[in-house]
């Protein structure tokens, strides 16, 4: 038996279909291209019209433009890739996957469009309690906690790290759109991020101004 | 809670945390545990505590998720 013909047999049955029918002949193969096209634009809208909840800025942006853009290269990342799906999950799952990161990617680019880079102020420090919510009532504390955090950002944070922080934390930047901008990745940011957040932790414990429960090391 | 719980919640790290690329890496696996009713935590803690602490990782799982069980 051939390798395809063993992944098929091993596959349910609707996964089957789909991985025979993209392998197969011309017509049926662009039959069912198109058919997964239209199911992944509507996974894309509505994608992109759920996150329109948490990110208010994208409701002046072109979503329908947006989602075919996504659907058009997670197309061509699915068609490219479909030797590697192994049936670990169904294949629409594992489809919709693609146009879902198309569509994080693509907000990441977009980001900028309507948030032009602008240079962080000096007192953005006073954005902090905000950020994390503190009460304003405790202003005596609060004032203290975020001179601390500052100390902690200055004295354990390399420059790489405090400037992740920062646009992260007090400029709001998306960790997608960070990338974008740095020519990165989601997953370097967030180590880097990860590993900023566990030394301002240590300092503020080494201090006394957090308990030392919940610390973690990575 | 407090203000320092707050913070304290914020800076918290796990180190069961498994990181962006190897919980996107299995995202597909994981969504399809949980729209099969299994217990996809247990499967994968690394991932499960990845996706509680990065916001972008467990929006796209949010809409993975949406998009497998959404009629």
């Amino acid at each position: 038996m051939k390798p395809l013909e063993e992944l098929v047999a091993a596959l349910d049955a609707e996964s089957a279909e789909w991985v025979a029918a993209l392998t197969g002949p011309a017509a049926e193969r662009a039959q069912r291209e198109a058919r997964l096209h239209g199911m992944l634009v509507r996974v894309a809208l509505h994608e992109l019209g759920r996150r329109r909840t948490t990110s208010p800025w994208l409701a002046g942006v072109e979503l329908e433009d947006l989602a075919h853009q996504a659907a058009a290269d997670a197309m061509l990342a699915i068609l490219r890739k479909l030797g590697t799906f192994r049936g670990e999950s169904r294949f629409t799952t594992w489809a919709y996957r693609f146009v879902i990161l198309e569509v994080s990617a693509k907000l990441g680019r977009h980001y900028w469009r309507v948030h032009p880079p602008v240079a962080l102020e000096a007192e953005a420090w006073e954005r902090l309690p905000d950020r994390f919510g503190l009460d304003p009532a405790e202003h005596v504390q609060r004032a203290e906690l975020v001179r601390a955090m500052g100390r902690a950002v200055d004295e354990t944070l390399t420059a790489h790290q405090r400037r992740l922080f920062t646009a992260i934390v007090l400029e709001g930047t998306p960790l997608d759109a960070l990338a974008v901008r740095l020519g990165t990745n989601r997953n370097a940011i967030y180590k880097t991020v990860f590993d900023a957040r566990r030394k301002i932790r240590a300092y503020l414990v080494a201090n006394g101004y957090l308990e030392q429960e919940g610390t973690g090391a990575r | 809670m407090n203000h320092r719980d707050r913070l304290g919640r914020f800076l918290a790290t796990d180190p069961a945390d498994v990181g962006c690329e190897e919980a996107m890496a299995v995202l597909h696996v994981y969504v399809d545990l949980i729209a099969d009713g299994r217990d996809a935590a247990a499967a994968y803690p690394g991932v499960a505590a990845h996706l509680a602490a990065c916001g972008p990782c467990g929006e796209d799982f949010e809409g993975l998720l949406a998009a497998v069980t959404s009629p």
